[in-house]
């Protein structure tokens, strides 16, 4: 077991668990966050990104033990009301079918286009193919993260 | 109108305390002068609200709160059943909170998510649930006003009357109208004066989905809870030995214990349990037939070749039109296994108290998950409360109750509440697959290319009826035979996104291609010449409705502009199910010598569209679906375990793979039909169709990457 201090969403939180556990399942069984999700657990669907030092990460396969002294950022800490401009959008361009993969989708975009405020849509499609949704909403993510790119 | 729509205060309050998580927000009309807005919860509107049936509650504010009763995966049906009963009550949108119903059986019927049937189900159900409210509003209004109710206009939740120049917002008369009761014969609206139906109205869960908010089975926690993941054993097999001494040394891990075939690691968390999964040492032995995917490629041919089948229709004489042939077609195709993999794995809560049961989490058929947590508990389902959270999508795994099963015996045995939680790996592995299937074709043609006889055998695996005998070319052709077979394997499967038709379709259009190329017609203007055959000349009835059939194609022909530029590659298939009609083209351009995929065009015809972008996401989703499963879905096996475990291995369609996708609509007045399902069916074949045109290469089966027909194309997906 190790003792691990870790700064989420702007908050010090000190947390027990053993060295290996990945940050996604402190997020929610042990800080309550639930908006961060898994799906897979190897790091191929996307469905679990969260920010570290505002880089887009897969919290399912990164140690929490590894995250000491890093800013963290969940979906939950993305924006006080959720009006960040990629939340502004898929509200606005309704992306969501089951919505299970959102939160991830949300957080990539999000650090994608604060890297590359104006993208191209060849480039949206490079940044946005890390993450899976299984209900096909591809074109409305795609329309999203244009429209949020505008909104910037 | 029907007495299962009427409630009483505290069967309502039953649901309004549980379902209500205080996640809504909403202005207090009271307070709206005042500069200082106060913000209601639901459950504060709810607490002074009244019921007017399962469906409906009207607090004095004049919010309206709408329970959906259906479970949620992502059909958009929180949205889109509340829109029909608010249309009716002619309320204010914007003043409306929709809120989950538990399962409750005496308020409402056919509360589960399959077959696509949900609204045609309750089209009339919801409209009249919202009508009767608003008569007895208006009643209200006329005895509060001693004016005529004939006089009285209701508009986005204001009730007016012109003449004395009275108004009033529903609030103001819910204690009133709360007292009365609307006529068993109810007037509807005109569909023509509709002002929610047919918009685009936002899915209402967006805010709590885009920030983050518990809304899945697996965000449920609860103080106390304890979680647990299941080792389950390869298909035919049984447990042979168990060593948790490993598994049993994790931090974490509080017990080890074994129901019927399974282990189950309990602790209080979920990261020890995944760790001490993989130390768990499990030894299996033979309990019946230990199967693998070779296994089933010789047993589908025994089964086409001496099974004995069922005869599922037969129309004329179909041996003497193939005697007679000048041609004969023939062609076999076949499909792999597919798992559902919805994106939250499989997961439920359940806190078993002595006689008494609490089940939470995601379900198709939260009916059938109490039914079977009554029967493992022997005790009265009515003692067995469900609360349906929404489902990270579904497909069609979540119509089976086996894991919530699994929470039930797991908090029964460890007397406490437990959330069980799939890994994707056991998600893969634990069963309940799409069958594999091979189906062979056969068809005769007469000098003039006619189709005079056709036949059909499928042969699944536990798929049941592998077939749709009554559907297209049914009735078409003058002598007709279908049949199927069947091997029942202890693999487990059921019902995935359009049962059955998911291949079907895309193997019978497939098919007809072949056969269109052998008569030397047009694939389009052969499928209609049969389609007039089957309206005018039918042997025997459809099983469908030829005119709407014929309309989606001829709108499809229209908007993908079918055989007009030769540059452009083109696949054509068409397909009903699920009540509703869809056709599709697919267009591949060759760049560089490959084939690339540009676009698919759809025509869709599922009667009135409720509203506009969930249809939009169901017809597009089910085209992505449908076209990521036929070019990389594959489920193999090997001595009763599946090969691919994770997305990894298991390949799911993503961004850089989807072309464009142009979809539309043909308004045929008819009344809404579902659309979870049918636009996913013909998408296979269209895909298919167009490779054979821009190729001259016939994939015959799925997935198309792993055919050797494909191996030298380069099929670049994507967007023009």
């Amino acid at each position: 077991m190790a003792t691990l201090n870790l700064k989420v969403n702007g908050k010090s939180h000190t947390v027990d668990v053993e060295d290996d556990t990945p940050l996604l399942w402190v997020l929610r069984d042990h800080l309550g966050l639930v908006g961060t999700k898994y799906s897979c657990g190897i790091a191929q669907c996307g469905a679990c990104t969260v920010h570290r030092n505002g880089e887009a990460i897969f919290s399912c396969i990164t140690p929490a033990s590894s995250l000491e002294g890093d800013e963290i950022i969940t979906i939950e800490g993305l924006s006080e009301d959720g009006d960040h401009p990629v939340q502004k959008a898929w509200n606005e361009i309704d992306v969501a079918q089951c919505g299970y993969c959102q939160a991830g989708q949300i957080m990539n975009a999000a650090a994608f286009l604060d890297k590359n405020p104006s993208p191209s849509m060849e480039e949206i499609d490079e940044a946005m193919n890390r993450n899976i949704c299984r209900c096909g909403t591809y074109h409305k993510i795609r329309e999203a993260v244009a429209t949020a790119a505008k909104i910037k | 109108m029907a007495t299962g729509l009427k409630t009483n205060r505290r069967d309502f309050l039953k649901i309004a305390g549980t379902t209500a998580g205080g996640l809504f927000i909403g202005f207090n009309w009271m307070s709206c002068d005042s500069p200082k807005v106060e913000v209601l919860t639901t459950e504060q509107i709810l607490s002074q609200a009244k019921s007017f049936n399962g469906y409906l509650s009207i607090s004095p504010t004049g919010d309206v709160v709408i329970y959906s009763p259906n479970p949620e995966l992502g059909q958009n049906i929180k949205t889109s059943f509340p829109m029909v009963v608010a249309e009716e009550l002619e309320a204010d949108w914007n003043r409306v909170r929709v809120v989950q119903a538990n399962l409750d059986t005496e308020k409402y019927d056919r509360q589960l998510t399959g077959g696509s049937g949900a609204m045609p189900h309750s089209w009339e159900r919801l409209r009249k649930a919202g009508a009767t409210a608003k008569f007895v509003l208006v009643a209200a209004a006329a005895e509060t006003w001693k004016v005529p109710a004939s006089e009285i206009t209701v508009e986005k939740g204001i009730i007016s009357h012109k003449a004395s120049k009275k108004s009033g917002h529903f609030g103001e008369f819910v204690e009133l109208a709360s007292t009365m009761t609307a006529p068993e014969e109810i007037t509807l609206k005109d569909k023509k004066d509709f002002t929610i139906i047919g918009t685009a109205v936002k899915n209402v869960d967006n805010p709590e989905i885009f920030t983050g908010k518990p809304l899945f089975g697996l965000d449920f926690y609860r103080e106390g809870m304890l979680h647990a993941m299941v080792q389950r054993p390869p298909f035919g097999m049984k447990i042979k030995s168990v060593d948790d001494s490993e598994a049993k040394n994790i931090n974490g891990v509080t017990d080890v214990i074994q129901f019927e075939n399974n282990v189950a690691i309990v602790g209080k968390s979920t990261w020890p349990l995944m760790k001490a999964k993989r130390l768990l040492k499990v030894e299996y032995e033979a309990d019946g037939a230990v199967e693998s995917t070779e296994d089933h490629n010789r047993i589908f041919r025994e089964m086409l070749d001496t099974g004995k089948s069922t005869v599922r229709r037969e129309d004329g004489n179909v041996n003497q039109a193939f005697k007679s042939a000048a041609k004969i077609v023939t062609a076999e195709y076949q499909c792999p296994f597919l798992s559902h993999s919805p994106m939250e794995p499989m997961n439920f809560f359940a806190h078993v108290q002595g006689d008494k049961a609490e089940l939470i989490g995601p379900t198709q058929t939260p009916d059938r998950a109490r039914q079977t947590a009554a029967e493992i508990l022997g005790i009265p389902a009515e003692n067995i409360s469900v609360e349906i959270t929404r489902l990270g999508g579904g497909f069609g795994r979540r119509l089976r109750a086996d894991y919530v099963a699994e929470a039930v015996q797991i908090s029964k045995m460890m007397n406490a509440p437990v959330k069980v939680t799939w890994s994707r790996e056991d998600d893969l592995t634990g069963g309940a697959y799409r069958p594999a299937v091979r189906y062979r074709f056969e068809a005769a043609l007469d000098e003039a290319g006619e189709m005079i006889g056709y036949k059909l055998k499928g042969a699944g695996i536990n798929s049941g009826n592998s077939t749709r005998q009554d559907n297209f070319p049914a009735a078409a052709v003058a002598n007709y035979k279908v049949e199927s077979v069947e091997h029942n394997s202890p693999i487990t499967t059921n019902a995935w996104r359009a049962p059955i038709t998911n291949f079907l379709a895309y193997a019978e259009q497939s098919f007809l291609d072949e056969v269109a190329l052998e008569a030397g017609k047009d694939p389009v203007e052969f499928r209609l010449n049969l389609l007039n055959k089957a309206k005018n000349n039918p042997t025997g009835e459809p099983g469908y409705d030829v005119d709407r059939m014929i309309g989606v194609i001829n709108k499809v022909k229209e908007k993908s502009n079918w055989g007009k530029n030769p540059n452009v590659k083109q696949g054509f298939s068409v397909y009903f199910s699920h009540r509703t009609y869809v056709a599709q083209v697919a267009d591949i351009e060759i760049e560089n010598g490959s084939p690339v995929l540009k676009k698919i065009t759809a025509a869709t015809d599922c009667g009135m569209v409720i509203n506009t972008t969930g249809a939009d996401h169901q017809v597009r989703g089910g085209i992505v679906d449908g076209m990521g499963h036929a070019m990389y879905g594959n489920l193999t096996f090997v001595d009763g375990l599946p090969t691919q475990k994770n997305f990894d291995s298991y390949k799911l369609i993503r961004m850089k793979e989807v072309p464009q996708v142009d979809v539309h609509y043909v308004d045929s007045g008819y009344d809404p039909t579902g659309l979870g399902e049918p636009a996913l069916p013909p998408t296979g074949g269209a895909i298919a169709n167009a490779i054979f045109t821009a190729t001259g290469r016939r994939l015959r089966s799925q997935p198309f990457i792993e055919q050797e027909e494909f191996s030298d194309i380069k099929l670049a997906i994507r967007r023009a």
